[in-house]
């Protein structure tokens, strides 16, 4: 008879901790891998808009004249392309997931990079 | 290992006949897909799938031609047809279940097809 | 004659996660016609290839789908791999082999969930997810991601993993693989089950094949079609069987499931015992010229990415041809002639994934 088969199963359930956590009493789960959120470095960034041109949601945009780099959050999927494409090293993801707004907007970073007195070769756009 | 598959184009007269000769050997409808080539023209692949080989039958048209259904020999097929016909603006002929361009509600008509090229272009 | 009404299912039904709309026409209890129309979330990625450069696609391919969207940048990948005749190191093909049948189990143990709660069972719906969070947690552990993995990419994989993290996802796999031979136990065994799907919703041979039936809906009719046997990434170096049962009900195509957990499993840990040591991913130059039918095996069944370039950084054409598309005309078949409360079952039975379907 197939009754019952589920017992052993509800026992251990009843007996053992619960498989939810008490979020946001208790922090999310995370590994050092997580796609959380992307920061921005702007003492290093070389406005070589890479970034923009490889970002599948079309989420960041650079300005070489106002010397501002921006990113909608909401348009950002986390892919970490641009984290990988950039040649300067000045993007990174962060495990921790963005806070929750009410409003959409875009998040403006100043550039503050400056090219050294001296400049080595510059760096061309890698394809 | 690549994947074995042939490409073979035929005129759109000799679409029914070739396809009912697939049936007959025991072919499996793979998909039926639509490409758009040039400023009207369209290539439909007709994909039949047996022991993991894929042959493919190829028939290119104009929004204007009229494409004969097969879902005569392939009952499944108008998924396929209705789809073509509501994205890309292909006139498919005798679909057994014609839903007559609402299989797939878009805001543009033929959104794939024709006419939003010629948006693009003004 | 029986007066006909027409009761609609959907687009939002407590059983369904996405939208379809079915057009039941009934007969008193029964079902005699069904009449399907999906396009409530048509988001025209097809037309996005266009737009975007054929790298930065691989991340829009694998959002074709949430649940098996690992397998959609994979087979992506391995399209335009193929027109251009890219060799992809050995170590990355087992990888992505090993990701592919993660997403397997993530995606059956889901549907589980969700076919459970199609009958009313809702503790075992509970059970069955609280082990697929289990295969998400090493999900992300790996790639970064719980169900959008983002690891693959054209001439290998972003992310390697280490052979120790390896050896500790295979002692899970034991463990995960214990509890999930319980929770199948109650599928196929409890009396309750067994009443709600046998002789339910069922399919012959002969019209899952001519009606272009895919995976497990195909398998569970007797039609033995898996992609995977064609040995794309590592499969062709793996040993597995092609699960196949005859009696194309609701139950079959659940047994076939579940059977299929197992098989996952063992592929997994057959490939952590095979994998090569190496490099993951190899430069890529140039842009894809050709055109290529690139078909893999999702949890639902055939995928097929249909892939054609110019010589530029854009594709001109990136069909999708998911399973659930090919597995509305079964289904239809399906529905015909069965009870009316047995229709959010028989819907399950296949494992609709709607946003797939509409791209």
């Amino acid at each position: 008879m197939g009754f019952f088969e589920m017992t052993k199963t509800a026992l251990r359930t009843v007996l053992s901790r619960p498989a939810t956590i008490l979020y946001p009493a208790q922090a999310a789960k995370r590994t050092p891998l997580t796609r959380g959120h992307i920061i921005f470095d702007g003492s290093k960034c070389i406005s070589c808009s890479i970034c923009q041109r490889k970002c599948p949601a079309q989420a960041i945009l650079l300005s070489k004249e106002a010397k501002s780099w921006q990113i909608d959050r909401f348009r950002c999927v986390m892919c970490s392309s641009c984290v990988d494409t950039c040649p300067a090293k000045c993007l990174s993801m962060d495990p921790v997931y963005t806070a929750p707004a009410s409003a959409k907007g875009v998040e403006v970073f100043t550039i503050t990079y400056v090219k050294p007195p001296k400049p080595e070769k510059k760096e061309e756009p890698i394809q | 290992m690549k994947q074995e598959q042939t490409i073979i184009p035929i005129e759109v007269g000799r679409l029914i006949g070739s396809v009912e000769q697939f049936r007959n050997e025991g072919y499996r409808l793979a998909q039926i897909g639509c490409t758009k080539v040039g400023d009207n023209s369209f290539e439909i692949n007709y994909s039949f799938d047996k022991d993991y080989v894929l042959q493919n039958l190829r028939i290119t048209v104009t929004a204007e031609t009229e494409v004969p259904s097969i879902t005569g020999m392939y009952w499944g097929a108008f998924v396929y047809e209705n789809e073509m016909h509501d994205l890309f603006g292909i006139q498919v002929k005798g679909i057994n279940i014609d839903f007559k361009g609402t299989f797939i509600r878009t805001a543009i008509r033929y959104p794939f097809g024709v006419s939003v090229a010629k948006e693009e272009k003004k | 004659m029986t007066k006909q009404i027409i009761v609609p299912f959907g687009p939002q039904h407590p059983v369904l996660p996405e939208p379809i709309h079915l057009d039941l026409v009934l007969e008193d209890e029964k079902v005699v016609d069904v009449i399907p129309s999906i396009g409530y979330i048509h988001r025209g990625f097809e037309k996005l290839v266009e737009k975007r450069e054929f790298t930065e696609y691989v991340f829009i391919a694998e959002r074709t789908c949430g649940i098996c969207s690992f397998i959609h940048g994979a087979t992506y990948c391995q399209g335009i791999e193929q027109i251009m005749g890219i060799q992809v190191p050995e170590r990355a093909n087992y990888l992505r082999t090993i990701w592919s049948e993660y997403s397997r189990l993530h995606s059956h143990l889901l549907w589980l969930g969700l076919y459970a709660d199609s009958f009313g069972f809702e503790n075992l719906f509970m059970n069955a997810w609280r082990i697929r969070e289990r295969i998400l947690d090493v999900m992300e552990q790996t790639t970064g991601g719980r169900v959008i993995q983002g690891s693959c990419k054209i001439g290998g994989v972003r992310k390697d993993i280490s052979n120790a993290k390896l050896a500790e996802m295979n002692r899970d796999l034991d463990s995960i693989k214990r509890e999930m031979e319980e929770l199948t136990t109650v599928f196929l065994k409890d009396d309750t089950v067994i009443h709600r799907t046998r002789n339910v919703g069922v399919i012959s041979r002969q019209d899952a094949f001519h009606l272009g039936a895919v995976g497990p809906t195909a398998r569970g009719s007797g039609v033995a079609i898996d992609l995977r046997k064609t040995g794309y990434g590592a499969y062709g170096e793996l040993d597995f069987p092609v699960i196949t049962d005859s009696c194309g009900d609701c139950y079959s195509r659940c047994l076939v499931r579940c059977k299929e957990l197992f098989t996952s499993v063992d592929i997994i840990q057959q490939a952590i015992a095979k994998i090569p040591d190496g490099p993951v991913d190899v430069k890529v130059t140039g842009a894809p010229n050709g055109e290529f039918f690139m078909r893999a095996e999702q949890p639902r069944g055939e995928l097929v990415h249909y892939l054609k370039g110019n010589g530029t950084k854009f594709l001109i054409r990136s069909r999708i041809r998911t399973p659930t598309l090919t597995n509305i005309p079964p289904l239809v078949k399906m529905l015909q002639g069965c009870d009316l409360a047995d229709v959010p079952v028989i819907v399950l039975s296949i494992d609709p994934c709607i946003s797939c379907t509409e791209r």
